[in-house]
């Protein structure tokens, strides 16, 4: 627990990462996302600077009296979350680097399926192998007229229009 | 018995360099890997076994005692993931074996596809472990970064949108993650879940409340739970179809785990129980009305995933010994069921060219044992009596009726209309992919047996825990009592209250 109130230059120092952090984190390029994540990644390395409590001496026994040692647990975990923070920056890295060589750009890209979805629903279309696509009136209408008509929405490339349907009709 | 602890962690890693070093000979690699994950899954049962005999087994890691060294910690709940990721592990890895045989040398860049599988392997082993929320972390970051590797193999355009939008919001969660820790440490001085537990019932509940809320964040981006589940269908379908079966049915899991163990023994209060409730019901009705709109079975198979995880978290919001305990069986239950699925969707994918229900058809004339194998786990995830994922909501909803508010009832019958759309969304697809005539006549192509046996392998383990439900809820039972009472996890980790059995001196407080 910490007794002392934390250093406020490491405190403002935080916020300020954790902000340009954030607003990195918003943009489309993956490149700016990672300095974003990195910037992030730094400020809670301060921060558990800041829950190891006030500065002290080395937490080495024999170099000076156990009071005026400093808490050495938070520092492994800095170090540790540096070296995780390390391997993963490679890693986006690289995926930047590869989303350039692929697509001349390293913007995060859409999902392509989403907006079909989307696009789909916003046209009011129907899945066109469902079974209940009743909706269409006027489609329901022509494919329940007589089959010795000339079947009319043929013609246009309807995704109603399968061979294998109107046999229960 | 207790040096079999760090054993599922440690092998997988060894072995993981070992199948690095011998990177140019798959054959070697191969047998290491099958051979580690087969022993993991020895160990698993073994663990299983000696603790739901004698209770938690505790390892106070190089001899350092528990607050001050990181301790492992088995216990009913970590044993039960551990065998079941274990058999899935081991099943996929067949499969994906199966898979790379069957391609010859297209297939993906084997040479570190085993290494990277394998340290999944013991990072999810080290995530249901350990018993130290920064050592949680490391296990963490463990199976997230094989996973990104996994998730963006072979680089190719697809693979690198899906991955890109993975590997941001996994790392933005681990961030979460860590500024719990530091947190948690900065407010109590431990990391220790044994003495979280009795500290951070000591102090200010209104931090206890904000450090909650962090972590519960954290796991519930991992777990997919609903407002921070929109990653997840966008990013599973596009992997290799093993790859996404082992993500399904595993690292969701380990999110619910960790949110089972921060709800029962670092939160016992329940002050986020309504909370987790309502989460549970928009996460089951919001992602299974995604599931309804979908023509392309792998992303219909996400969306279900997301919604069952409604499921799970609504036993923990409940929060009482039936709700618990249906939840923790339901968590081993959609393991398999979910895993089985997504290797049958890769099997379909094989033979139909396609994953699109758009495309596919008459797969019941063309491969009528692929049909049975999709039919019977589809049915056990929309809860048909007498399968697992029957028992499984049964517990839940009896649950959701004792614990007798009228937010469990309204999530009752949320979960009464999801078990019911889960099955019309996979009757869809079984009509559409099995029943229906194909628009275009389908490519002559063949599954491999090979592939074909660790499908329906994974898919029976499923149907079995039907046969084996009454001892296995039994188990959970005890597990769920074990969670609700602390007592036999604090007093294997800290017998005395204060230290572990290690070697390191108490200082004398000052």
């Amino acid at each position: 627990m910490i007794e002392a109130s934390p250093s406020l230059a490491l405190v403002i120092a935080i916020g300020v990462q954790f902000g340009a952090g954030v607003y990195l984190l918003l943009e489309r390029s993956l490149t700016r996302v990672l300095v974003g994540i990195y910037l992030i990644g730094n400020g809670v390395n301060l921060m558990f600077l800041l829950a190891g409590g006030a500065a002290a001496g080395p937490p080495l026994i024999g170099t000076g009296p156990e009071e005026e040692m400093a808490d050495p647990l938070p520092q492994a975990m800095v170090l540790t979350a540096i070296v995780i923070n390390l391997g993963l920056t490679a890693f986006v890295l690289a995926m930047a680097y590869r989303s350039w060589q692929l697509h001349g750009h390293d913007e995060v890209q859409d999902d392509l399926e989403d907006r079909r979805l989307a696009r789909r629903a916003e046209r009011g279309e129907f899945d066109s192998r469902d079974d209940d696509f009743g909706a269409n009136l006027a489609v329901e209408a022509a494919e329940a007229r007589d089959e010795t008509e000339e079947p009319v929405i043929s013609e246009q490339p309807s995704p109603f229009a399968r061979g294998d349907r109107g046999d229960g009709s | 018995m207790n040096w079999l602890l760090p054993m599922p962690v440690i092998l997988p890693l060894f072995t993981a360099g070992f199948a690095l070093a011998m990177a140019r000979r798959p054959r070697a690699q191969l047998a290491a890997s099958v051979a580690t994950l087969t022993i993991v899954l020895g160990i698993a049962i073994a663990l299983m076994v000696i603790t739901h005999a004698e209770g938690p087994q505790v390892v106070n890691l190089g001899a350092w005692s528990a607050p001050v060294g990181i301790v492992l910690v088995a216990d009913r709940l970590s044993a039960l993931m551990l065998v079941v990721s274990a058999v899935v592990i081991l099943g996929v890895l067949l499969y994906s074996v199966a898979q790379g045989l069957a391609d010859g040398d297209q297939g993906a860049p084997v040479a570190i596809y085993y290494p990277t599988y394998l340290v999944l392997a013991a990072g999810v082993s080290n995530a249901f472990l350990t018993g130290d929320l920064f050592n949680l972390f490391v296990g963490f970051e463990m199976l997230l970064a094989a996973s990104y590797v996994l998730l963006t193999l072979g680089g190719t355009s697809s693979r690198m949108r899906a991955g890109s939008i993975y590997v941001i919001v996994s790392l933005l969660s681990s961030m979460l993650f860590l500024i719990a820790i530091a947190m948690t440490y900065a407010a109590t001085g431990t990391l220790n879940m044994a003495q979280l537990s009795t500290r951070l019932a000591e102090i200010d509940p209104n931090i206890s409340l904000v450090l909650q809320i962090l972590l519960l964040m954290a796991f519930g981006i991992k777990a997919a739970v609903f407002p921070l589940s929109m990653w997840l269908p966008d990013s599973y379908p596009t992997a290799p179809a093993p790859v996404t079966a082992v993500f399904a049915g595993l690292l969701t899991k380990v999110g619910v785990y960790a949110i089972i163990r921060t709800q029962t023994l670092l939160f016992p209060d329940g002050r986020m129980d309504t909370i987790l409730i309502v989460a549970s019901i928009v996460t089951m009705v919001v992602a299974i009305l995604g599931a309804v709109a979908q023509d392309d079975i792998k992303r219909l198979l996400s969306f279900t995933l997301v919604s069952h995880i409604g499921y799970m978290v609504l036993g923990v919001g409940l929060a009482n010994q039936l709700g618990l305990s249906a939840s923790i069986f339901y968590v081993a239950h959609h393991i398999t069921v979910q895993t089985a699925l997504f290797l049958v969707s890769g099997l379909i994918e094989r033979r139909g060219g396609t994953t699109s229900l758009e495309k596919l058809g008459s797969l019941t004339k063309a491969a009528p044992a692929l049909a049975i194998l999709f039919f019977v786990p589809a049915m056990n995830l929309g809860g048909i009596p007498p399968m697992s994922g029957f028992l499984g909501k049964l517990g839940l909803m009896q649950a959701g009726i004792q614990h007798d508010t009228g937010l469990a009832y309204v999530a009752v019958a949320a979960g009464l209309a999801t078990s019911l759309l889960t099955l019309y969304a996979i009757v869809k697809a079984w009509n559409k992919a099995f029943w229906q005539t194909a628009p275009k006549p389908l490519p002559d192509t063949d599954v491999p047996r090979s592939m074909f046996v660790p499908a329906a392998s994974i898919a029976s383990i499923g149907v079995l825990l039907a046969v084996v439900a009454g001892p296995l809820y039994a188990y959970t039972d005890a597990a769920a009592r074990d969670l609700r009472a602390q007592t036999p996890y604090l007093t294997s980790v800290l017998p005395d209250g204060e230290r572990g059995e290690g070697l390191s001196h108490q200082v004398e407080e000052e």
